[in-house]
């Protein structure tokens, strides 16, 4: 019953946040775009545009046109793009498939290489490995991914011409997604940009990860489980990375935005043709409309994900207090 | 919340004992912004002077390769422009908007930190929560988002004419949390020492106390994130330029030099964006460096002393 009035706050906090999204949306919208620019050219007499104008509502006050732009965006359409002339939710969603694969698999390398690599540092905290780890981490976080993705650009597909260096290669089409996932061609092109978004992730989570592990490998509990006799694996991985990870969600919840970021970063780097590419285009172009529909779903997606990141805490740790935290 | 840590204070000692490694991260940093700051003067070539650029010249690589040319101890970009000196001037522009970004963020974070450590109260509360909300959200996406829209009211001419100013703001703005939240913590410890008692029983007015008392007190603290707020800012400033919402090719950062390099290394000139690419890392790794022995030195729970 808790967990379902936890839900409801937390439903009810990112619509609001949404609609505070969709407001901005709009004033950029009103403040920016010109609809009649785009739709009739510079040539046509004023007072043709006035009419054309009034028959599209667009001199109508801005309540009125809040009102609307809000009802439409409720049934899905964010308007038309300027460039492309379609749908711009459906241009931004046909690109989430590509951003989303590229944030999977790095993902998954930051996963499977920052736990083993941080429990390492933060058992072995004066061994020789963990100061290499961590000097190398310094080094890490000092490269932006932008120069990571053109250092291994300029390797392993410019002097070794072992790997692409753009787009996603060859992909399948799963019903309205499209994979590059399932063939060959499209791993290939997965590994280079994959490989760069993770390189700015990593040195900041194998670095989290140590000092959570070292904050609770020094509690009472530990030496408890010690004295009971488990083995070192298991207090490190049972006792200690079970109530580091608490934290660690926490933490690695805020890097949300970050990730974003990095993602358009890495994006435009490998020409990879996802959201944040997408985004930079519509920038150049000032196709307004897909720039605001861009910002609605970046919300969406900043709002799901921070959503996801409390319910996992809350299940990773009983003492939460289901109020509904910030 | 937030633990009130105490602190040591850094003094001029500090300097003569800092590790090895630390100590040439800095010399290297001393030296890149002199160089940078003395530009006009020691560069070979001013990259501004279109009329000093010969397309002959045209992507010659560094001198030491072959097909290089003495002229170019670095070689030279697209446009025959000498990279060494394109380099300077563009470092002395990354360092500038750093810096004065790190200023904003100090003059909007430190007052609020200030207030929010000595009254307490509503505006603690309200700046903490401030703080929260701003760090939640990511700068860098911040800054893209802002610098995009920009970029579609002003057009691309209309950005690079303003884009200093515009860069500094923004990336001034979006970081002042960190220094409200050190400033605050700091001022905390330093509110209920006696010193401030008797500034107070002397009659000294609340922004006498603050400013001229606490402020001097907690400078420590703040110089170290100020330094790896640099760091970031010139990091954040890069990465918005080489996504061409920065920087003007008219004045290049390095960050607008990598950019305008990128498209080379497929026509095997990967001089013209692995340099200044190089060259922005140098400066981070320094800088980066310094922070950590500086915080390590404030830090009261290290072990070194």
């Amino acid at each position: 019953m808790k967990a379902l009035g936890f839900f409801l706050r937390r439903a009810g906090q990112a619509l609001l946040v949404m609609l505070v999204i969709a407001i901005i949306a709009f004033a950029v919208r009103a403040a920016l775009g010109d609809p009649l620019r785009e739709m009739v050219g510079e040539s046509v007499p004023e007072a043709e545009r006035a009419a054309l104008r009034h028959e599209l509502g667009l001199d109508a006050p801005w309540p009125v046109q809040l009102g609307r732009y809000l009802g439409n965006a409720a049934r899905g359409d964010l308007g038309n793009s300027y460039i492309y002339k379609r749908s711009t939710l459906r241009i931004v969603l046909a690109k989430f498939p590509a951003s989303f694969e590229l944030v999977l698999a790095a993902s998954l390398i930051v996963l499977v290489i920052s736990l083993p690599a941080g429990i390492y540092c933060a058992v072995r905290q004066n061994s020789l490995g963990a100061r290499l780890i961590l000097g190398f981490s310094v080094l890490g976080i000092s490269i932006p991914v932008f120069l990571t993705g053109i250092f291994l650009i300029t390797i392993f597909s410019v002097w070794l011409g072992w790997l692409p260096a753009f787009g996603r290669g060859e992909t399948v089409k799963l019903g309205f997604w499209e994979t590059g996932l399932l063939t060959r061609d499209g791993l290939a092109h997965l590994i280079l940009p994959a490989l760069t978004l993770s390189s700015i992730l990593l040195p900041l989570f194998i670095r989290l990860v140590r000092s959570a592990m070292l904050e609770e490998l020094g509690r009472d509990y530990i030496r408890t489980a010690r004295a009971k006799g488990a083995t070192h694996l298991r207090v490190w991985l049972r006792h200690a990375l079970r109530n580091a990870l608490i934290p660690l969600v926490a933490i690695g919840g805020l890097q949300i935005g970050n990730l974003i970021a990095f993602t358009l970063l890495t994006e435009t780097v490998f020409q990879w043709p996802g959201m944040g590419f997408l985004f930079l285009e519509a920038v150049s172009r000032a196709d307004i409309p897909l720039i605001t529909t861009y910002l609605i779903a970046v919300g969406f997606l900043f709002v799901v994900t921070n959503t996801l990141v409390d319910l996992i805490s809350l299940r990773l740790d009983p003492r939460i207090e289901l109020q509904g935290r910030r | 919340m937030t633990l009130f840590v105490p602190y040591r204070t850094l003094s001029a000692g500090t300097l003569l004992r800092m590790r090895p490694g630390t100590a040439l991260a800095a010399i290297i940093l001393g030296g890149i912004v002199l160089a940078a700051l003395l530009a006009p003067l020691i560069a070979p070539q001013n990259p501004f002077d279109l009329a000093s650029l010969d397309v002959l010249d045209a992507e010659i690589p560094p001198s030491w390769l072959q097909g290089g040319d003495p002229r170019f101890l670095l070689g030279t970009d697209s446009q025959g422009r000498d990279l060494l000196s394109a380099i300077l001037y563009g470092t002395r522009i990354s360092l500038i908007v750093g810096v004065l970004a790190v200023l904003i963020q100090a003059a909007i974070g430190v007052p609020l930190g200030l207030l929010a450590g000595y009254r307490g109260g509503v505006a603690d509360s309200f700046v903490v929560r401030a703080a929260d909300i701003q760090l939640s959200l990511s700068t860098l996406m911040l800054a893209i988002i802002a610098m995009a829209l920009v970029r579609a009211w002003l057009g691309g001419e209309g950005l690079g004419t303003y884009a200093v100013p515009l860069l500094v703001l923004i990336i001034g703005f979006a970081e002042w949390p960190y220094f409200a939240r050190t400033a605050r913590a700091a001022t905390h410890v330093e509110a209920a020492k006696d010193y401030v008692l008797a500034a107070r029983a002397l009659g000294a007015s609340d922004r006498m106390i603050l400013f001229r008392h606490i402020l001097p007190n907690i400078l420590s603290p703040l110089i170290v994130m100020g330094t790896t707020q640099v760091a970031g800012a010139i990091m954040a400033e890069a990465a918005l330029s080489f996504l061409g919402l920065g920087m003007p090719v008219t004045k290049p950062s390095l960050g607008t030099l990598i950019r305008s390099g990128y498209d080379l290394i497929f026509a095997g000139a990967w001089w013209v964006t692995v340099i200044p690419g190089l060259m922005l890392i140098a400066v981070l790794v320094c800088i980066n460096l310094l922070g950590d022995e500086l915080r390590d030195w404030t830090d009261p729970r290290s072990t070194r002393h």
